[in-house]
């Protein structure tokens, strides 16, 4: 029996699973893509309005950090700017979610022990997650490809807009391939791969934001880099996907070498033995709940810290951004205020956009620990915690009230550090002050995504990973929506877009009040909803 | 005796399933009850009732004469509950689970907990997600067992144990007896059921269908009569209790051997359940 015997049998249960999952991904992603470029093309009737238009945007460097460069000038060039990066992040996250699933997600529930009893090699499992993973990327790029053929853009450069969102698929497959293998936990599997991806995103945002050639060369050490150096519509760089498809095949090879070397169940990093006797902040719900989500805050934090040190940097920046004097004075001039206030606002939209993109990740944060409520009751040692006097309502607190607080430290640290560093190094910078207020705008918009999640997980713990979904269209609506030309309501339906980018922005308390309340009342009407139904 | 658990008409649906058809259960205090069914009778469905995870959906149910369902907290510091299939957190270790448990239920003794897991050979300090599923089971035990609790909901307690540690688990229900604390055990292996049980209720598709102390139960079965004569003939029969003296007088003579023996548990079940056809298991 060969180690790859019964990967087609897998293949196809695992496709089997997945038929929800990835054609409704697929079909998003490209609704996303085609959707927004058809709504630009439509807005704009020729490039030279659009650059008029659109040009002070995409030079800015937020913009730089955040999508990456644009170099086409042309209309559909402009039209797939935005979603070009981020559609491959999210296909990043689909081919990661479709490997995790079926290795490390099926090892730790012991279906794959079960499997690996029947005529399965060795290999098979892993062969079959990541076999499925490129299908999953082929099948999303490949929808994109057709859907812009279908709205008449040119075929070539349709085909690199799919063959960038292929290198984001790959490079991910291959990332979490080794993960897997990594950690004895599907979480820490995908603490890692997850970790991964944003490191490779922010390296390639430095390159793409730094002001020097030798900086510029950064981008070339993430696959981001090479996904958005394919300039689909523009110079369609198609062969980029050759080095994705290397990075991939190498990082599957190592996968499977790691695979070979540890037992069933085991990670390459073996779990110590640990205390005899718990120490006594572990003894009460919200001591199990800190206990359990401390690991990934701790992640959390250390990312939001580095980024927001990062960020300070390149805030400090836009003077050199921004040219010479002579430019900087002739710009003030042309917009009729003096140059410390350019390079301020400069600044302050920089930071901003950087506090409200991050706001989404801190929502993530807040989510994943209200999610563990279902993941408790799920495993059934929900049952096990409530059959004692701890009650329903003190257990649902804890997790939900840490929730809260995991979103608002995550937000509040990026601010100050950002705020510190940047104003420390150039004096129109925002200052920590400015970037603490805008964070109190901007944590209320997280908060109501954990208490969307918090609703859904005290109405059942089946509803509860649809967060993820509402989560997404609330970060779709929010970025997505003004350039998608869709109708105010629902744009504003998200609560990201009522974020106004403080201190670039006017502050807005009533904004501030009215979200905070939603979310308080999603929570609490989470916290009946809960004790009244059938748990477990 | 005071009721400790009283259950009357209780039903539960979840959707067009009925799990619980009318169960009507009573637990004296100090009682080793007996619960026995067949996988998916409702023994789990009532548990669960009584310790106010799931609604009851009409009946009525009372733990200590309190609500289940309302008093949920305050009940819960009087009883210790080992789940059927019991999950442990995956990055605690089992000493921290047993105290965690322990301590939200209002205390833990910490020189039982010792003992404990002396006499089940459980080595606290390792992570919940490397223990074998017996090992999952006695952490549950020994939280349980530790606590002082006035009563003990044991939901199969001894799947996944091997024999040696059903010997001590029983050893231990024999003290929690002999302390005159109550003990509701579900199961469907007989013979744990048999050794320390005084008094047992057998539910089936969600109703109870026999209910008594083990004499009265075995009175309910036929007694199995073999007589060995000394030409080898032998004859055999089962009979009610009271008519073994009448078969055994109309033997005539020549019996050299003459054997009697009450039902096991094991018949009382088959005598049971034989009778009607499964009416589609669930589980």
């Amino acid at each position: 029996m060969s180690g790859l015997t019964g990967t087609g049998t897998l293949l196809r249960l695992a496709a089997r699973r997945d038929r929800v999952l990835i054609p409704v991904s697929a079909l998003a992603l490209t609704a996303l893509s085609v959707g927004s470029a058809q709504a630009t093309v439509a807005l704009y009737t020729d490039p030279e309005t659009a650059m008029a238009e659109l040009g002070p945007v995409l030079n800015a460097p937020s913009t730089m950090a955040m999508y990456g460069p644009a170099t086409t000038t042309n209309l559909e060039g402009l039209s797939v700017f935005k979603t070009l990066l981020m559609g491959a992040v999210f296909v990043g996250l689909l081919a990661f979610a479709v490997v995790r699933r079926h290795t490390r997600v099926e090892e730790e529930d012991g279906r794959l022990e079960l499997l690996g009893a029947g005529v399965v090699g060795r290999q098979a499992p892993l062969a079959a997650a990541v076999a499925l993973a490129v299908l999953a990327t082929l099948v999303t790029a490949g929808l994109s490809v057709l859907g812009f053929v279908a709205i008449g853009f040119p075929a070539r450069g349709s085909l690199a807009f799919g063959a960038a969102w292929t290198i984001a698929g790959l490079t991910m497959t291959g990332i979490t391939a080794v993960a897997a293998q990594l950690t004895s936990s599907a979480r820490g599997a995908a603490g890692w791969a997850v970790g991964a991806l944003a490191l490779l995103y922010l390296v390639r945002a430095i390159g793409d934001s730094a002001t020097t050639d030798g900086g510029r060369v950064l981008r070339w050490f993430s696959p981001f880099g090479w996904a958005s150096q394919v300039f689909p519509f523009g110079k369609d760089r198609l062969w980029l996907v050759l080095p994705a498809l290397a990075l991939a095949a190498v990082l599957v090879g190592v996968a499977f070498a790691l695979l070979e070397r540890r037992d069933l169940g085991a990670g390459l990093f073996a779990s110590r033995p640990g205390r005899a006797r718990a120490p006594r902040g572990l003894l009460s719900p919200a001591g199990l709940a800190w206990r359990l989500s401390r690991g990934g805050f701790v992640g959390w934090l250390i990312g939001f810290g580095l980024l927001g040190l990062v960020f300070g940097g390149l805030v400090s920046q836009v003077d050199s951004m921004l040219g010479d004097e002579n430019i900087q004075t002739m710009l003030a001039q042309m917009a009729g205020v003096p140059v410390d206030e350019l390079l301020s606002s400069m600044a302050a939209v920089y930071a901003a956009t950087m506090v409200r993109f991050m706001t989404v990740a801190a929502a993530a944060a807040g989510v994943i620990v209200v999610l563990r409520l279902a993941s408790e009751e799920r495993s059934g040692r929900t049952e096990a915690v409530l059959a004692t006097a701890a009650g329903r309502t003190r257990w649902y607190a804890a997790f939900t009230s840490l929730a809260l607080v995991v979103a608002a430290v995550l937000i509040l640290a990026l601010s100050a550090l950002m705020g510190v560093r940047g104003h420390a190094a150039l004096a129109a910078a925002p200052t920590a002050g400015d970037l603490l207020q805008g964070a109190a705008e901007a944590i209320p918009a997280a908060w109501v995504c954990v208490g969307v999640a918090a609703l859904l997980t005290g109405l059942s713990s089946r509803l509860a990973p649809w967060s993820w979904a509402v989560l997404g269209v609330a970060f779709v609506l929010g970025e997505f929506g003004p350039t998608m030309n869709l109708p105010s309501w629902l744009v504003d339906s998200s609560p990201f877009a009522h974020v106004r980018a403080y201190p670039f922005g006017t502050w807005d308390t009533a904004n501030v009040v009215v979200l905070t309340t939603i979310a308080f009342v999603l929570v609490v009407a989470g916290a009946l909803a809960h004790r009244r139904r059938d748990l477990g | 005796m005071a009721a400790v658990i009283r259950t009357q008409g209780l039903t539960k649906s979840f959707g067009a399933v009925r799990a619980l058809d009318g169960l009507d259960l009573v637990v004296e205090q100090g009682q080793v009850h007996g619960f026995l069914g067949p996988n998916g009778a409702g023994k789990s469905t009532t548990l669960r009732i009584l310790l106010g995870l799931l609604r009851s959906s009409g009946g009525v149910a009372e733990l200590f004469g309190g609500d289940p369902w309302r008093d949920a907290v305050e009940l819960h510091r009087r009883l210790a509950y080992v789940p059927g299939d019991v999950t442990l957190w995956p990055n605690l270790t089992g000493g921290e689970a047993i105290d965690l448990l322990g301590h939200l239920r209002g205390g833990i003794d910490t020189r039982r907990r010792a003992e404990l897991l002396e006499r089940f050979e459980l080595d606290p300090r390792k992570k919940g997600r490397s223990y074998s599923k017996g090992n999952r089971q006695k952490v549950a035990l020994v939280a349980a067992l530790a606590s002082e609790a006035e009563l003990l909901l044991l939901d199969e307690p001894t799947a996944g144990l091997d024999p040696l540690m059903e010997r001590v688990f029983q050893d231990e229900l024999v003290r929690v007896r002999d302390q005159g604390r109550t003990v509701l055990l579900s199961s469907h292996i007989l013979s744990e059921v048999e050794k320390a049980c005084s008094v047992v209720s057998i539910v089936r598709a969600g109703r109870i269908v026999e209910s008594g102390s083990l004499a009265e139960l075995r009175h309910l079965s036929h007694t199995h009569v073999v007589a060995t004569f000394a030409d080898g003939r032998v004859e055999e029969t089962s009979v009610a209790p009271e008519e073994v003296a009448g078969w055994v007088s109309g033997l005539g003579p020549g019996v050299v051997n003459l054997t009697a023996t009450p039902p096991t548990l094991e018949e009382l079940f088959l005598a049971n359940y034989a009778s009607e056809p499964a009416q589609g298991d669930r589980s």
